[in-house]
């Protein structure tokens, strides 16, 4: 320790605020042990308003300036106690809530159980990874940035900073720093007390005293800060507006994503023809391939004639089946498979009326008609062309089938409903000899 | 042997005498003697050379990956050449590439501060930074292979009028937590840690710029033992916290292969395999870095013989590991008895894309155990030949694991093969350019070395037992000294 070390220099502190205000002193340390010796004496003399300053953290020095742990882990825990809460929440109310459930929440903040793949709503275990992950996450924000908040910085104003000699506590230097406003502060004394520990230099930390005019934020400032505020309220005024208000013209549709593009569709209005319509009619007369369905016998099972009892237009049915179609076993074989998927679900695989679709909507009520017993003596009578056309449009309760299954099926099916017709209560004699064996062996 | 541990001029702390403390630093060096040369790093009027050269490369890189995603986005995912089956290629092989050497540095910067290995002081700045980077291009790759970018907030749980949520049930959104987290708390872990370095730098400043910089940034620290002692508890939460994390994110990542159906894909090997290859991959791009790095800024005396040596341990270590989990792969695969496993682990080696599979089994397997010799864990150009082994390796791996098993799944009838356009390779390539810019500018402005950890491992520190950092209440206060180097 030198002898001039010891007399406090003064620091360079820029003077031009309306005086210097004492903040306290610094004496500096050669090394590690002298700053730690030198703490726990500072200690002991009853300082309450000090601390050390060093390069990197000094083992021991806590114990030497009685620096209490910080509890710092226990608030860490509960952040972290909180983001694992708020995943469980999160995951529970998006992927698992029933918005019915909760009418009161407005739609933007709705949860919504998706259903995936049949998984339960709620699985606990699919939720673990970003449980997890939030609770770290949370924890350890609160660990930085609570360090940073229980350490009051940032500080950028810091006396300390007008010193140059202070500047190397960041590289190899090692400082203790009384405050003036500790109750045991003494200029005179405290300076004699720490040169007395060993210090090699002790010097004041004065702050310039800002005049009042510094302290007031500068007009122009003041001014611009307001008109910018007034701005920036605009757009959430627009924003506001459009809210609340109704508007006939469609909204802005920034990307695209191919959903408005060239063309007319089929609906929309054309401005060049003359009934502003963009979808085209054919040309009259025009009959597009295949669609010239001439023979009424095959297309139609019908042809219009005239009711003798009424004198009013009305279809003649046809009595046998077309020339396109061979009535053959194969053909009411191919009757028969397409029969049982469309017809059998409300008639039965028997035509009896009595399907799976017609007993389950007798069972549940509500106005269904029963579907016909295809075998009894009315449907019997019908001519095939009746048949044919039953299937093609329907009738009364019964939907069409003709845009779901072709001509040839129709017919095919028409002649597995007459062979259904002819085996209810046929006697086994109508049986060829090979069909009755067959039946008598079981 | 000089009294400072020298041989033929260069510091040689790599014997390993039980009864000698090998140390750090060299001896004789003094506090400032380390803020000298860290701080130099970035307080050069001009850098060398060969940054000017690197920056130049790695910025037309960047420029590349910049034109390559504006050409993606207004033209759409087709340029990239993915389609059924391979509907994942180079994007997520790189994403996973990338995410995984961001493993190293918080393995060096948490796992082993709880251990308390010592050695990590010199080259945990480095890595965490090298992380952070990593973790920003691995992000990049997700975020721009969705198909309509402008949609990508549909990743978080944002209020919508549409009621419509993510699907929390699914692995690729535990991924966007995951790295997100990661992201968040690995640059929170490597900003904090650098608050009383960057303090150094801003009361050494000269220029106002500078002096401004630094000192915004480092939050008027001042380095109060108060201060330090808050400083240390959260650090020390920190890597409690990151610990569990960085095994979390691979695993996640993992999942995103390991809970979908495809042979191949659908093992429980997975999360430690990836870990273990995450580990492994980081540390080679660890030593990539700190070679040419120390080389060129004089830090041989800081990053030392030693730790590149340990470096090269645990890289032998973890290859195995890997090596060992390839082996089980195919293991299970035959004891499975499931003939689609068998199918996928045979086409891996024998099909169209074997090439892959034995680069990578040279690159990972066979390559890193030259390490078993001593000489070539101190021969720097064998180390950065097998770091660089390393990297290609761990590239394929992921290849070879996403695209063989999406080309070649159950159905035949559903395989098809994958190449990649010159887009995707230009992506890579550009992806490259993005982390050597983030990372040179570091080196440039940024502490690339943790002075006030350094200074705490110094034989100077140790005056009775002073080495917060470390704190081991078990440990002896007095350190015998080592005056005298090895005999
Ligand atoms: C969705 C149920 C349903 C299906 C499928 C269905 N039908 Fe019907 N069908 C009915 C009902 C109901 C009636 C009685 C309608 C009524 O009396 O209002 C009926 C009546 C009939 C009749 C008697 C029509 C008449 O002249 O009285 C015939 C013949 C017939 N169906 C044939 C068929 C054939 C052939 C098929 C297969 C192509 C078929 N149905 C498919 C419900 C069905």
């Amino acid at each position: 320790m030198s002898a001039a070390a010891t007399s406090p220099k003064e620091p360079s502190v820029p003077r031009s605020g309306a005086g210097v205000r004492l903040c306290g002193l610094l004496a500096e340390f050669r090394d590690p042990d002298a700053l730690r010796e030198a703490a726990r004496r500072v200690r002991a003399a009853g300082f309450s308003r000090w601390d050390c300053h060093s390069p990197f953290p000094i083992h021991g020095i806590d114990d030497a300036i009685g620096i209490r742990l910080t509890k710092l882990p226990i608030v860490v825990f509960f952040f972290g106690l909180m983001g694992c809460l708020t995943a469980l929440l999160l995951q529970w109310w998006t992927n698992a809530a029933k918005p019915a459930d909760y009418p009161m929440v407005p739609t933007f903040l709705q949860g919504y159980g998706f259903l995936i793949s049949g998984k339960p709503f709620w699985s606990f275990q699919a939720n673990i990874p970003v449980i997890f992950e939030l609770t770290v996450l949370f924890s350890a924000l609160c660990a930085g940035i609570g360090m940073l908040v229980a350490n009051n910085l940032p500080w950028f104003s810091n006396p300390l900073f007008n010193s140059e000699r202070f500047r190397r506590v960041t590289n190899d230097a090692f400082f203790i720093r009384v405050d003036s406003t500790d109750s045991k502060f003494h200029l005179q004394q405290t300076q004699g007390f720490l040169a007395s520990l060993g210090a090699i230099a002790v010097e004041r930390i004065e702050d310039t005293i800002p005049t009042p005019a510094e302290t007031r934020l500068p007009g122009g400032l003041v001014k611009t800060g307001i008109v910018l505020a007034c701005l920036g309220l605009i757009p959430l005024a627009f924003i506001a507006v459009a809210r609340s208000n109704k508007s006939s013209s469609p909204r802005i549709h920034l990307i695209q994503d191919m959903d408005n593009q060239e063309k007319f569709k089929a609906q929309a209005a054309h401005p060049l023809f003359k009934d502003k319509r963009a979808m085209r009619e054919p040309i009259a007369g025009a009959i597009a391939r295949g669609d010239l369905r001439e023979d009424d016998r095959f297309y139609r099972g019908y042809k219009m004639g005239v009711d003798p009892k009424t004198n009013q237009p009305a279809p003649v049915y046809f009595e046998t089946f077309p020339a396109q179609v061979p009535v053959n076993e194969a053909f009411v074989q191919r009757g028969q498979q397409r029969f049982n998927i469309y017809c059998s679900p409300c008639h039965g695989v028997d035509g009896s009326g009595r399907g799976m679709v017609n007993q389950r909507a007798l069972e549940l009520g509500g106005g269904w008609v029963q579907a016909a017993d295809l075998r009894d003596a009315d449907r019997r009578s019908r001519p095939v062309g009746q048949l044919f056309n039953t299937i093609t449009s329907g009738v009364r309760t019964m939907p069409p089938y003709g845009d779901q299954i072709g001509e040839t099926d129709r017919w095919a099916i028409v002649a597995y409903v007459r062979a259904l017709q002819k085996a209810e209560g046929a006697a086994i004699e109508e049986l060829p000899e090979k069909e009755r064996s067959a039946l008598r062996k079981r | 042997m000089d009294i400072s541990g020298r041989v033929n001029g260069e510091f040689d702390n790599t014997w390993d005498d039980p009864q000698k403390r090998s140390p750090l630093v060299p001896e004789h060096y003094k506090f400032g003697d380390v803020t000298e040369q860290v701080c130099g790093v970035t307080e050069a009027w001009r850098p060398p050379k060969a940054w000017y050269v690197a920056f130049a490369i790695s910025v037309s890189l960047l420029g590349l990956l910049g034109a390559m995603i504006v050409y993606l986005f207004f033209t759409g995912v087709g340029v990239w050449n993915l389609n059924n089956p391979v509907g994942w290629g180079f994007d997520i092989t790189n994403f996973v590439v990338w995410v995984g050497i961001g493993h190293a540095g918080t393995l060096i910067s948490a796992i082993l501060f709880l251990f308390r290995q010592k050695w990590r002081t010199a080259i945990n700045r480095f890595a965490e930074a090298m992380t952070i980077f990593a973790v920003i291009c691995a992000l990049l790759f997700p975020g721009i292979h969705v198909g309509r970018v402008w949609l990508a907030y549909w990743m978080g749980p944002l209020p919508n009028q549409m009621a419509m949520w993510p699907n929390f049930r699914s692995p690729l959104l535990w991924d966007v937590f995951a790295v997100g987290t990661y992201f968040t708390v690995s640059a929170l872990f490597w900003y904090c840690g650098m608050i009383p370095d960057i303090a150094t730098l801003r009361d050494r400043a000269k220029g106002p710029i500078r002096r401004f910089a630094y000192g915004v940034l480092s939050l008027g620290w001042t380095g109060a033992a108060r201060h330090w002692h808050r400083f240390e508890r959260a650090y020390l939460v920190l890597a409690a916290l990151s610990t569990p994390l960085v095994l979390s994110v691979h695993s996640v990542v993992s999942f995103d292969f390991a809970t979908s159906v495809l042979p191949g894909w659908h093992t429980t090997i997975f999360p430690p395999y990836f870990v273990a290859g995450a580990i492994f991959g980081g540390f080679a791009m660890v030593l990539t870095l700190a070679i040419p790095a120390r080389q060129l800024w004089g830090l041989k005396e800081i990053i030392t013989a030693r730790h590149l040596e340990n470096m090269c341990k645990i890289i032998l270590a973890t290859g195995s590991m890997v090596g060992y989990a390839y082996g089980m792969e195919f293991f299970i695969a035959w004891y499975s008895g499931n003939p689609y496993e068998s199918f996928t682990f045979l086409a891996r080696a024998k099909g169209p894309f074997a090439w892959a599979y034995w680069t990578m089994i040279s690159c990972n397997v066979l390559a890193p155990q030259l390490f078993w010799f001593r000489a070539c864990r101190r021969s720097i150009p064998i180390m950065f030949f097998v770091a660089m082994c390393v990297n290609v390796g761990m590239w394929f791996e992921r290849f070879v694991i996403i695209v063989t098993s999406l080309s070649s799944d159950y159905l035949p009838a559903n395989w098809g093969g994958y190449r990649p356009s010159w887009v995707e390779i230009c992506t890579l390539l550009g992806s490259i350019g993005l982390f050597m810019t983030l990372f040179l500018l570091f080196i440039r402005f940024l502490p690339v070395i943790a002075m006030a950890e350094i200074k705490t491992v110094m034989p100077a520190a140790h005056g009775t037992g002073a080495h917060a950092f470390d704190y081991n209440p078990d440990e002896p206060k007095e350190h015998p000294q080592v005056s005298e180097g090895r005999q």
